[in-house]
């Protein structure tokens, strides 16, 4: 099976989903690096659950802080106009449905959009953290992830094998190999990666996969 | 009026066994390192400790030190473990040697909130159709369901604020605020670590997030170096 894109590329492929204006909470890992490609012109307020609204990037080692932190705790750096509140303020927000989009990571991710991300079976112990209460309230959900386990089981599946964190909760996932939205009438392939074939998605893909009318490579 | 005690062994010295502990901080920012030390110090056991995290990322000044000296019962957490190693938690879990119970982190701090301001519980859509819904109360609002989540207290919460005036009103830096403030509200003892103390009088009101009145114990903290990876 080809590669597809780079974790950085599935960053910057999720970026572009980012508008103007947008308030937007980025899950650990992955999706933190979406913040490293927002282009200038476009104004994206990030929130984390540890109580800051508006910071940048990644601090550099002689901005390092270690008050000054992301929900992955890596140090970040201040944007003009940010903001500090307490986490019940911080889920305040989250639940009370200000936050527009969530970028999270997953394990899996059924075709009706039942996410699972905080533990795996193989494991007796996760982390929940804010993924559940950011699945339930956030407008839209984007996942990113690896189209495959690392053994080449497909993450996107018919039903999730590993506990949930939400239900019905997902809108688009962005892998290295696709972009398929979650539709009520089902998985609809809408992107593939330079040189990946619908076919090729679709082998590694357990749910049946609807073709988009506009289907077309992915634009980076 | 004056909360401000001499050392952190004297602030923790009514902690007695089996007690239950709210610990602030989130990731390496807002733990009262020097209270967990003084904690290490007077051995107390048995401890429930209810904290986002059950430590392990700076292993030497964290919760893991309790952890490792065998002084934890149970920990109430959102996010107790690491995805990429194995902590002094995740060991003595695995091996049946510490109890867990893993909350929704939106919900394990409005479970305190709700401790703090007299509200037995509350509902919530948060973990409907996950396995946190078992055993709880589901209800339908407008077609919408929630579950019914109780309100959290404790015995005492040992906290870390920037700057405290005698009267224990509370100032914070960054985002070193997280739980602390909450917490602060939830246990029938607050124990507040400061980087500083001031005269009263010395905070603007404008400024104080957490006023004296939930404060019972002010102590000066120890500076502790903290790395990132």
């Amino acid at each position: 099976m080809k590669s597809g894109l780079s974790r950085e590329l599935i960053a910057m492929r999720a970026a572009k989903e980012l508008k103007d204006g947008d308030y937007v909470n980025l899950g650990i890992g992955l999706p933190t690096q979406v913040s490293s490609f927002i282009p200038e012109d476009v104004e994206v307020i990030f929130h984390s659950e540890n109580g800051i609204l508006g910071f940048g990037r990644i601090a550099d080692e002689n901005e390092r802080d270690p008050d000054l932190i992301n929900a992955g705790a890596q140090p970040i750096t201040l944007k003009p106009g940010a903001a500090f509140f307490n986490s019940a303020d911080a889920f305040a927000m989250i639940r009370g449905g200000y936050i527009d989009v969530a970028v999270l990571g997953a394990f899996q991710v059924s075709e009706k959009g039942d996410l699972a991300n905080w533990m795996i079976l193989e494991k007796k112990v996760g982390n929940i953290g804010g993924s559940m209460d950011l699945v339930v309230a956030v407008k839209e959900v984007i996942i990113t992830m690896e189209h495959t386990t690392r053994k080449g089981a497909p993450r996107i599946v018919k039903e999730c094998t590993y506990p949930l964190t939400g239900r019905g909760v997902v809108n688009l996932i962005i892998t290295n190999l696709a972009v398929i939205a979650v539709t009520p009438e089902g998985l609809l392939l809408k992107e593939v990666a330079p040189s990946v074939t619908p076919q090729e998605v679709q082998s590694v893909t357990e749910p049946k996969l609807r073709l988009a009318a506009d289907l077309h490579e992915m634009e980076l | 009026m004056d909360k401000v005690v001499s050392s952190a062994q004297e602030a923790v010295a009514d902690v007695t066994d089996g007690s239950t502990i709210m610990f602030g901080g989130f990731g390496v920012s807002g733990i009262p390192f020097t209270l967990i030390r003084a904690l290490r110090h007077k051995g107390t056991k048995n401890i429930t400790a209810i904290i986002n995290n059950a430590g392990g990322r700076l292993a030497n000044i964290d919760l893991a030190v309790l952890v490792k000296n065998r002084q934890i019962k149970k920990v109430i957490a959102s996010y107790p473990v690491y995805p990429w190693f194995v902590s002094p938690f995740e060991e003595q879990y695995l091996k049946g040697e510490v109890e867990l119970e893993i909350i929704p982190q939106g919900t394990f701090v409005e479970r305190i909130r709700a401790g703090g301001a007299g509200i037995a519980g509350f509902y919530t859509p948060t973990g409907v159709g996950t396995v946190v819904e078992n055993g709880k109360e589901k209800r339908s609002f407008n077609g919408k369901e929630y579950l019914l989540e109780l309100a959290l207290a404790a015995d005492f919460a040992l906290i870390k604020a920037h700057k405290a005036d005698k009267m224990g009103n509370l100032t914070y830096r960054l985002t070193a605020r997280n739980f602390n403030p909450v917490m602060a509200t939830a246990a029938r003892i607050t124990i507040a670590e400061v980087d500083e103390v001031v005269e009263t009088g010395e905070l603007d009101p404008e400024t104080v997030i957490t006023p004296g009145i939930y404060v019972n114990r002010v102590v000066k903290g120890e500076k502790y170096e903290v790395r990132f990876e």
